[in-house]
């Protein structure tokens, strides 16, 4: 059974994202006929001699496009070995909205720029917010190579800078793949370019395929957002009493000690259940219902924990924004902070940074924070949570800023002091 | 200068692609139990809502699915459709609600189309049997690769009082955190097969052994060609003078109103034979026959029915 890759590409319009995209597309027969068609007509009419796959996504987004400025879209494609959900974030790179939508539930990141222009500032914006929520891979694309006579010094260059940026990011060699490609002709895609002797690598497909993708580190502690109480009352289950949720970090077992917060019960788990019967264990991301040795009261927003390892309860969180909205964020905000299965009110007591993605670098208390902005933040919760540092548990680490008003989602929030 | 650390990344452990699409299909079921007053599913008995009905048992499992179904009829129905809805129904001891068209022809507040086709018709129907019975949340089929406009759509969808999609309006979709805030008369769209394709549905009815109307599998048919479809004859109009009916052996890829619902010549009767067509056709798309334009048009009637919801 084939497993799946969850990646998001980001870069400039110009960068050829949309040909590259569109190049995945149909090298991996992700294309209907009729959709090709249509590219191919309207390619012919503009009076080329082969089809413009960037036509494939931009004339599949056209009639939504119009009038939505900023948005993601999503595609799917499978070859024998993976299927993958590509978060698509198109232009508007000046926006950091679309990267921090597309790279929430990354698994990957494919990362474009112009081999003419090499890395430029929104590269290195990009990389700085992928970094901050913590997307474990990077490919670099260095894209119309074609147009540099397929230089191996060119690309070297943009290498080796990227390379140094990523790892100022905190990002190790392993983790970063840099790839010379011509999405318009097709050179090293899907298929090794024989025009580029000198790069011994992967494709970008081959690449997409074989990563590997960061498992839930196996000593990571285990968390259990209760989504839901079911207690069927039936004649058959007079007395079953379970807490649904999907496991966020770690595995469980029966017979695991764990812990109920924010109240701080404790007790063990006595079985995993799912509609398929009962499992020996589990681990994240598989959605699962527990069932405990005591007879506790615990409804949905409660967190269950390994008892030995416990997230911390409190009711002030120093927190990274980022900031999508364009209503701006000023002091003393009243918001809603939804985290796990759990929504409390919340007031924004103070900013205490704003964070420049170019220079790495902080203006500290700024008067708010606008739209695209990053920035640090100190906010004081009407009801203690369980939480952790996004870094130790992004599922557990992040939450969402919400407009009490109007129900908006105003901030993707980083639990954390490790940020900016 | 402050320097960022990169994380272990999102936990997610490599689950096989179709356990992580049931897991994330059973959590946004169960998200939508805890958060909202009023949750309904649209179930028409096709392929996609049979999917959906069989996740939402699998999420509340041993408790009953929390939420009662409604059926948008139009009248033009396949009775193998209706005769697996009802037995479906009666198995897992759920509400339906039925919403017929014909009843809102009846006392004036529609109009039968000249063309007689019924799929236009349903909008009304749904929006005044939603508000009618205050649903909040309405679970729908649709999956973002069946068309453009739905590749841009959230998982939870926001609707206004009207039930219209504000593209403006859609709220950034983070992590597994689903937003459904909504001011009173609005209503949320979800979409828990979103992130599926046609493929994995169908894989994903071979290893449950999910039942399926039996239109879904190759049988003989009197059927006569309108527009490039195979239609059966029906309370539709058709055929009408100079469609010749034939017998052929044919199957469905969608059901709905039996107007504008084409079969396709196959002899695909297991699933497995069924998988095997979806993936010829898949090579056969990058030529374009014949066989392969009445395919696509299928597809295409396929995303048309379903994007009414």
């Amino acid at each position: 059974m084939s497993s799946l890759l969850r990646l998001a590409t980001a870069g400039s319009v110009d960068d050829g994202k949309s040909t590259l995209v569109g190049r995945l597309l149909y090298d991996t027969k992700s294309v209907l006929a009729d959709q090709l068609d249509a590219v191919t007509r309207a390619s012919v009419d503009k009076g080329l001699s082969t089809p413009d796959l960037s036509l494939l996504v931009d004339g599949l987004r056209s009639e939504r496009e119009q009038g939505i400025t900023i948005d993601v879209a999503y595609r799917y494609f499978a070859t024998p070995k993976r299927s993958f959900v590509l978060a698509d974030t198109p232009g508007h790179v000046q926006y950091t909205r679309n990267t921090v939508t597309g790279a929430s539930t990354a698994q990957l990141a494919v990362l474009l720029v112009d081999a003419r222009k090499g890395v430029i500032e929104q590269t290195r914006r990009h990389a700085a917010v992928l970094a901050l929520l913590g997307v474990p891979q990077l490919v670099l694309a260095v894209n119309k190579i074609d147009l540099v006579d397929y230089d191996e010094a060119t690309f070297a260059v943009i290498a080796k800078e990227f390379a140094t940026h990523a790892e100022s990011l905190g990002y190790r060699t392993g983790s970063v793949t840099t790839i010379p490609v011509s999405a318009l002709q097709g050179d090293n895609v899907a298929t090794k370019s024989g025009r580029t002797p000198w790069y011994t690598g992967p494709t970008l497909l081959e690449h997409l395929e074989n990563v590997p993708v960061a498992p839930d580190p196996h000593e990571a502690a285990f968390r259990f957002p209760v989504q839901y109480v079911i207690r069927p009352r039936t004649p058959e289950y007079p007395d079953y009493r379970g807490y649904a949720g999907q496991i966020a970090a770690g595995t469980v077992r029966p017979g695991d000690e764990i812990a109920v917060l924010p109240q701080g019960l404790r007790t063990r788990v006595e079985r995993i259940d799912t509609a398929d019967g009962p499992l020996d264990e589990a681990g994240a991301g598989t959605s699962v219902t527990l069932l405990l040795a005591d007879d506790l009261d615990i409804s949905r927003g409660d967190l269950i924990a390994t008892a030995d390892r416990q997230p911390r309860v409190t009711d002030e969180l120093a927190a990274t924004l980022c900031w999508l909205s364009a209503k701006p964020l000023k002091p003393g905000a009243r918001v809603l902070v939804k985290h796990g299965a759990r929504t409390v009110q919340a007031i924004v007591e103070e900013l205490t940074a704003r964070f420049d993605e170019q220079t790495l670098s902080s203006v500290d208390s700024p008067d708010s924070l606008a739209l695209n902005d990053i920035g640090r933040v100190r906010i004081r919760l009407a009801e203690p949570l369980g939480v952790d540092d996004y870094t130790d548990s992004p599922r557990t680490g992040a939450f969402l800023v919400i407009d009490p008003k109007d129900g908006d989602t105003l901030a993707a929030g980083l639990v954390g002091d490790r940020f900016p | 200068m402050t320097t960022l650390e990169p994380t272990a990344g999102p936990a997610i452990v490599q689950q096989d692609n179709l356990a992580a699409l049931e897991s994330e299909a059973i959590h946004i079921f169960r998200e939508v139990a805890g958060e909202f007053d009023r949750p309904v599913i649209l179930f028409s008995g096709g392929k996609d809502s049979t999917l959906l009905l069989h996740l939402a048992i699998k999420a509340f499992w041993p408790a009953p699915v929390p939420f009662p179904l409604l059926h948008v009829d139009t009248g033009h129905n396949f009775d193998e459709v209706i005769e697996f809805r009802d037995r479906v129904v009666e198995k897992h001891n759920l509400r339906l609600v039925v919403a017929k068209v014909q009843d809102w022809i009846d006392d004036g507040r529609l109009e039968e189309r000249a063309d007689g086709m019924r799929n236009p018709l349903q909008t009304t129907p749904l929006l005044d049997t939603i508000a009618d019975n205050k649903f909040d949340a309405v679970f729908g089929g649709g999956r973002r690769d069946e068309e453009r406009a739905r590749a841009k759509e959230r998982i939870f969808s926001l609707r206004n009082s009207f039930g219209q999609w504000e593209p403006r309006r859609q709220r950034p979709e983070l992590w597994n955190l689903y937003n459904g805030r909504h001011r009173p008369g609005e209503q949320v769209r979800v979409f828990p097969l979103s992130n599926w394709t046609e493929a994995d549905v169908w894989n994903y009815i071979a290893r449950e052994n999910v039942e399926l109307p039996s239109i879904y599998y190759a049988h003989q048919r009197a059927v006569y060609q309108r527009d490039g479809m195979w239609l059966t004859e029906g309370p539709w109009g058709g055929p009408r003078a100079g469609e010749e009916v034939q017998d052929l052996t044919v199957r469905y890829r969608t059901v709905g109103d039996g107007s504008c619902t084409g079969a396709i010549e196959s002899t695909a009767t297991t699933v497995g034979d069924v998988i095997a067509e979806v993936s010829a056709s898949r090579l056969t798309e990058r030529g374009a026959t014949r066989a392969d334009d009445r395919m696509s048009e299928a597809a295409m009637e396929d995303r048309k029915r379903e994007g009414y919801f």
